[in-house]
């Protein structure tokens, strides 16, 4: 329970006021062109920056915060299974434009995002299930180069800040990766820095 | 939840718990100690002013999105079972004896704030620095304006940095940067302005081994490769054999080593031609090279140039070992920066500490031959590791920490008054400490300041002038 509030508590901080002109590069909204804003006209940042109150360089404020709508329409439900670090699966309910991040925050699933989604760190690393994966888009330059410093990097990893959900990735599961303890036990070799 | 201690005369027994460092490693072990435990009280002692430990100190000016996990890190210390107490030197102020009185368990996390010494002739000339205390200048932490008497002598063509890590890109990339990308950070006044009289048009990032063992990162080495106004210069003859050992690399290595052959060998096509023709700064590694004095002018003091043994490998891959020839190379060089790693200290004599690895005995986190005593970040696995890293291994140390509390393997029936007894402690002692809504207000003057210059913020640079802030 506390850790649900806490999640949540933790989404209402990462909405706060920007001074700051949102950098789109990093958003998978930019590179779909599924994001309606245009930072660069005047009159749209400050709508954007009052409705949206988002911190820079975040991504999933278009449709995730908005909360659970109240009118579903069904062809834009998209059902997501998480598989948490302990293995249970805890099915989701999201719609078309949720974040994978920040949904799992939504839902008190214990996905970090140090970086809140700008390509500077991988803690959000998922695994994406075989049948789905062939389904996303191909990573960014950027992303691959964050994925490259994730422990227990597989073929199928990505990072979760990164996925929008679309129609076809209804089903889709994605695992959280198992954390080793003692890592240096199992070969582990320590990080650059 | 009431929890059962002892059973017996209490009712319920709140742990309470002190972290030592308010950096990554604290926070997070903090951070999931309260997710995990719904009663623990969680009190974080830092010895600065000012919390989060290399995120503020070390990250470089131009990764901001690094620092985001600021914000994470602000939820937890505003946490209701979380406290923070900056201005607290743990070890001088209050020992770690008189914390493990109070609190039923103490987490060490006050990483490595020393650095490896290079041991040649030379290293204490003007114009040798560690990577550390550069990092730390141009971060404005309070104790490296003690390490300059002026700002670090700029006025040379040519630095030379020992290292091949993400430290050590970070350090050429902030020297080579264009002045208008970098004015735009919170990298402090000082250090800008020094830059801008900078002399220094050429970097050389030294490592004893060779191309597909340079420790740094692909994200960071694309960066120098993109900086405007700079070209690369590398040595063909280091990159013999590497195209060969390509195929065998596991992927991270595998990728990062193709930019760095693309970015050494690759005929550059017109336009890329046209760039390097106007670039007016170079940068580039140097491999099986590694110091063996630093050279003095005629009078003794200032650095003149590196003098280098060249070495060659024995083995490959991540294990190859770099060997002497017994063949040097000397470069001319103004400036000298070691980026050959961070070194912990030990805090307390009663505290077990590794003086070979420069870490704190422990599995798992549970410090060796001590109960109740913890250990998270680089103190506990040695200085390497991005945020990532650090956060699994708080994460970890933390599961141990719930673990001994609910096995109780940790005694949990005695009532620890936590930060009462250490508050008073410390006021018998004249130390005040600073509060987290103290540092908000550091927090609000230095955006309000960067704002007039259009940065995120001008760090202040005195412990004092932070604590004259906090008592507004």
């Amino acid at each position: 329970m506390a850790a649900a509030a806490a999640v949540r508590s933790s989404m209402g901080l990462t909405l706060r006021l920007s001074r700051a002109i949102p950098d789109c590069s990093s958003c998978p909204l930019n590179r779909l062109k599924s994001c309606g804003v245009n930072p660069q006209s005047r009159g749209s940042f400050e709508s954007f920056r009052t409705m949206n109150r988002h911190l820079q360089t975040s991504i999933g404020l278009c449709h995730s915060e908005e909360g659970s709508s109240n009118a579903e329409d069904p062809e834009d439900v998209v059902n997501v299974v998480y598989i948490d670090r302990s293995g249970q699966r805890i099915p989701v309910k999201a719609k078309v434009g949720d974040n994978v991040l920040y949904l799992a925050h939504k839902h008190g699933i214990d996905l970090e995002g140090a970086c809140e989604a700008s390509l500077a760190c991988s803690t959000c690393h998922v695994y994406v299930n075989a049948e789905h994966f062939d389904k996303l888009p191909d990573p960014a330059e950027r992303e691959d180069d964050m994925l490259d410093m994730a422990p227990m990097l597989q073929e199928n990893s990505r990072l979760g800040c990164q996925i929008i959900l679309t129609p076809e990735l209804d089903g889709i599961e994605l695992t959280l990766p198992k954390i080793t303890r003692n890592f240096y036990v199992d070969g582990h070799v320590p990080k650059p820095h | 939840m009431s929890r059962l201690c002892g059973g017996v005369r209490f009712s319920s027994c709140t742990p309470k718990v002190c972290i030592v460092g308010s950096g990554p490693a604290g926070f997070y072990t903090a951070q999931h100690l309260l997710k995990t435990h719904q009663n623990v009280h969680v009190d974080i002692y830092e010895r600065l002013p000012v919390p989060f430990g290399l995120v503020r100190f070390g990250v470089a000016p131009d990764h901001p999105e690094v620092k985001n996990v600021i914000n994470t890190f602000t939820q937890t210390a505003k946490h209701s079972r979380c406290r923070f107490y900056g201005n607290v030197n743990v070890g001088k102020d209050v020992s770690v004896g008189e914390l493990k009185q109070a609190y039923h368990a103490v987490v060490l996390s006050y990483g490595a704030e020393g650095n490896r010494s290079m041991g040649v002739p030379g290293e204490g000339l003007a114009g040798v620095y560690s990577a550390k205390d550069f990092v730390g200048w141009y971060n404005g932490h309070p104790s490296c304006r003690e390490v300059f008497t002026l700002n670090p002598d700029l006025n040379c063509e040519t630095a030379v940095i020992l290292g091949q890590g993400n430290v050590a890109l970070d350090v050429a990339r902030v020297l080579l940067s264009p002045i208008d990308i970098l004015k735009k950070t919170d990298i402090t006044q000082p250090a800008l302005e020094a830059l801008v009289r900078s002399q220094i048009r050429r970097v050389l990032i030294v490592g004893r081994r060779g191309p597909v063992q340079v420790a740094c990162t692909i994200k960071e080495l694309r960066e120098m490769v993109n900086l405007p106004g700079t070209k690369s210069e590398m040595v063909e003859a280091d990159f013999d054999g590497v195209t060969e050992a390509l195929k065998d690399l596991p992927r991270p290595r595998k990728r990062l080593t193709e930019l760095l052959l693309k970015t050494a060998l690759d005929t550059p096509g017109d336009k890329e031609q046209q760039r390097r023709h106007q670039a007016s700064r170079t940068w580039g590694f140097r491999f099986f090279r590694s110091p063996s004095e630093v050279l003095a002018d005629a009078d003794g003091n200032k650095t003149v140039g590196i003098r280098l043994a060249v070495t060659r490998l024995e083995g490959s891959g991540e294990g190859a070992r770099a060997v002497l020839t017994g063949e040097v190379e000397d470069v001319t060089c103004g400036l000298v920066i070691s980026s050959i790693g961070y070194k912990s200290h030990p805090i307390d004599p009663s505290v077990p500490f590794d003086t070979r690895r420069a870490v704190i005995p422990n599995t798992m986190g549970r410090v060796k031959q001590a109960t109740g005593l913890y250990c998270s970040g680089w103190l506990k696995t040695g200085p390497t590791g991005v945020i990532a890293t650090t956060m699994n291994n708080s994460f970890d140390t933390a599961r141990s920490l719930v673990e001994d509390m609910e096995s109780e393997a940790l005694d949990l029936s005695s009532v620890k008054t936590g930060s009462e007894v250490i508050s008073a402690l410390l006021e018998e002692r004249g130390v005040k400490s600073v509060s987290f809504s103290d540092w908000e207000k550091i927090d609000s003057v230095e955006m309000s300041r960067g704002e007039a210059s259009g940065k995120p913020r001008e760090k202040i640079l005195t412990v004092e002038e932070m604590i004259q802030v906090a008592r507004t």
